[in-house]
C-alpha cells in the first residue's frame, strides 16, 4: 500500500478539520473528492509531511510518516500546490533550484515537455507568466526532482477547459512514460473519473468512502 | 576633547515655549496630538533628569561594572520596546535581547581594542547607549519587515518547502529583505550626513565649544561604529527569529500555533 491512513485527526482554530480519518491509498493514481472544506487539501498536505496530524498515524509504503526525514520525504513524495508559488527568476532557475535540492542531474527540456511546456520556457520570467502557465512550471519543477510521488492538489482549479484538457492529458502521459504515482485532490468528480484508479470521499472532515473508482463514482 | 557648558534650568525651560507652540499647531490644525506632545515633554525631561543623574553616579563611582549593568538595563528595555514594535513575529523578544547584546559587545569591544576609546564610563555610558538604541531601532524594523514577509508569503514558503527545502532555505529572500530593511535607514542617513542635516553628536560638541575637526572626527567615528552596531543586530535578530516561524519538522507554523508560542 502506498499510504495507509488510521484515525487521522487535525484541529486547526479549536475546530476539528480531518476527524478519524481511515483510508488506505494504492500506488497508481488516487483521487480525493469531496466539497469545499471537506479537508481535501488538508489531507494532501499531511501526505508530506508539511504538517503533522494531532492524531492517527499516516504510513508510506509500511513505514509510518514520523520516521522519515522530512526533507527526504518531500523530495521523494512531491506537492504541487493549488496556487502557483514560484521563486523569482526563471523557469529554468525554478528547475535547477528543485533539481540542486534533490541532489538530481537537471533535465530542464524533458521537465517541460512532460508538463506541457515549450523548452523556451527555461529562459522566461516567473513574474510574466500566465496563472496556467505558472502551474505547468510548478509541475515541471517537481518533475526535476524525479518523485515517486506527485501530490497535486487541485491541478486545473486555475484553468479554462481547453488548459484543463491539456493539463489532464499531460498527467495521463506522465503515468504513461514514468513510473510515478499520484494522488490528486478535486472537487470535480468527473475529473476523478477520468484521472484516478482509486477514489477517497471526504465530507465535513470525515473519509466517507473509498475503493476502486468504478464502485465509488459508479 | 572639547570644552564643557554650563546650561542653566532656566534655559531649558525657555525651550518650553517651542514645545507650547507644537501643541498649539496641533490644537489649531486638530492635529489631536496635545496630549502626546505634553507626555513627550514630560517624559523626556524625567527620564533625561533621571539618566543624567544615574551617569552622573556611574562618573563619579568610575567602575566598570555600574556601566555593564546600567547597558544591561538598556538592553533589556531595548528587547522589550522592539517586541512591542514587531508583533508579528512570534518569540520575538530572545532574538532582540541577544540582538542588542551581541550587537552593543561587539561594538564597544571592537572600538576599545581598537583604540578609539578608553575603557571608561566617560565613554563607554554615552557610546554604549547610541549603539544599543540605534541596534533596537534596526532590529525592530527587521523583525517587523519580516512578520509581514512570512505572513504575505506563506504559499511561497510552503511550496519550498514542499521541494525539500530547509526553513533556513525557504526562508532566506524574506531573512534577506528584512535585514536590508533594518539596516537601510541608516545606511540612507549616514550617506546623506552632512548634506541634509547634521547629526546630534556633532551638533552638541560645536554647541559645547569643541573644535569643529574634532567634532566631525568624533561623530564619523560614531556613524561608523553605528553601521556595524546595526548590522550585527540585524543579523542576529532575523537569523534567530525566522526560526520561530517554523516547526522542527521544518514545517511552517499556523499563524494561531506562532502566536501562541510568542
Amino acid at each position: 500500500m502506498l499510504f495507509e491512513l488510521r484515525d487521522v485527526s487535525l484541529i486547526r482554530a479549536g475546530r476539528p478539520v480531518l476527524d478519524s480519518v481511515g483510508v488506505e491509498m494504492p500506488a497508481g493514481a488516487t483521487a480525493i473528492v469531496g466539497p469545499s472544506g471537506a479537508g481535501k487539501s488538508t489531507l494532501l498536505r499531511l501526505l508530506n509531511r508539511l504538517a503533522d496530524p494531532d492524531g492517527g498515524t499516516i504510513s508510506y509504503r509500511g513505514r509510518p510518516l514520523s520516521g522519515y526525514d522530512p526533507l527526504a520525504l518531500r523530495r521523494e513524495v512531491s506537492l504541487v500546490p493549488q496556487l502557483p508559488a514560484l521563486l523569482e527568476g526563471t523557469v529554468g532557475s525554478n528547475l535547477r533550484y528543485a533539481a540542486d535540492l534533490a541532489g538530481e542531474e537537471l533535465d530542464a527540456d524533458r521537465c517541460l515537455r512532460l508538463a506541457g511546456l515549450d523548452l523556451e520556457f527555461a529562459e522566461r520570467d516567473v513574474a510574466k507568466l500566465s496563472v496556467g502557465e505558472q502551474q505547468r512550471a510548478m509541475l515541471a519543477r517537481s518533475l526535476a526532482q524525479r518523485p515517486a510521488v506527485l501530490l497535486l492538489d487541485e491541478p486545473t482549479s486555475a484553468l479554462d477547459h481547453a488548459a484543463r484538457d491539456a493539463v489532464e492529458a499531460t498527467l495521463a502521459e506522465l503515468r504513461r512514460e514514468l513510473e510515478i504515482s499520484i494522488v490528486l485532490v478535486s472537487h470535480d468528480p468527473e475529473q476523478a473519473r477520468r484521472l484516478g484508479d482509486w477514489v477517497v470521499r471526504l465530507k465535513g472532515g470525515r473519509a466517507i468512502e473509498a475503493g476502486p473508482v468504478e464502485r465509488v463514482l459508479a | 576633547m572639547s570644552a564643557s557648558i554650563h546650561v542653566s534650568i532656566g534655559q531649558v525651560a525657555a525651550t518650553l515655549a517651542l514645545v507650547a507652540l507644537a501643541a498649539a499647531i496641533s490644537l489649531w490644525r486638530r492635529a489631536d496630538l496635545e496630549q502626546d506632545i505634553a507626555v513627550a515633554a514630560i517624559r523626556s525631561f524625567v527620564q533625561l533628569t533621571a539618566i543624567g543623574y544615574a551617569i552622573e553616579l556611574i562618573f563619579e563611582a568610575d567602575t566598570i561594572w555600574l556601566v555593564f549593568a546600567l547597558l544591561a538595563v538598556m538592553v533589556v528595555f531595548g528587547a522589550l520596546t522592539a517586541r512591542s514594535r514587531a508583533k508579528k513575529t512570534p518569540g520575538a523578544f530572545w532574538p532582540l535581547l541577544i540582538a542588542l547584546g551581541v550587537a552593543g559587545a561587539c561594538t564597544l569591544g571592537l572600538v576599545v581594542a581598537l583604540g578609539v576609546f578608553d575603557p571608561t564610563p566617560r565613554y563607554l555610558v554615552p557610546v554604549g547607549g547610541m549603539v544599543i538604541g540605534n541596534a533596537m531601532t534596526a532590529s525592530a524594523v527587521a523583525l517587523n519587515r519580516l512578520g509581514d514577509e512570512v505572513a504575505d508569503s506563506r504559499a511561497r514558503i510552503e511550496a519550498t518547502l514542499a521541494l525539500g527545502a530547509t526553513a533556513q532555505e525557504a526562508a532566506a529572500p524574506f531573512v534577506r529583505r528584512a535585514l536590508r530593511s533594518g539596516m537601510i535607514a541608516l545606511v540612507d542617513s549616514t550617506k546623506t550626513t552632512g548634506l541634509i542635516f547634521f547629526p546630534g553628536t556633532m551638533v552638541g560638541m560645536l554647541l559645547a565649544g569643541a573644535d569643529p575637526t574634532d567634532a566631525v572626527r568624533l561623530q564619523l567615528i560614531l556613524l561608523y561604529a553605528l553601521l556595524g552596531s546595526v548590522a550585527i543586530a540585524g543579523l542576529v535578530a532575523t537569523a534567530l527569529a525566522y526560526r520561530n516561524f517554523f516547526t522542527p519538522a521544518q514545517q511552517l507554523r499556523e499563524p494561531e500555533d506562532a502566536a501562541a508560542g510568542a
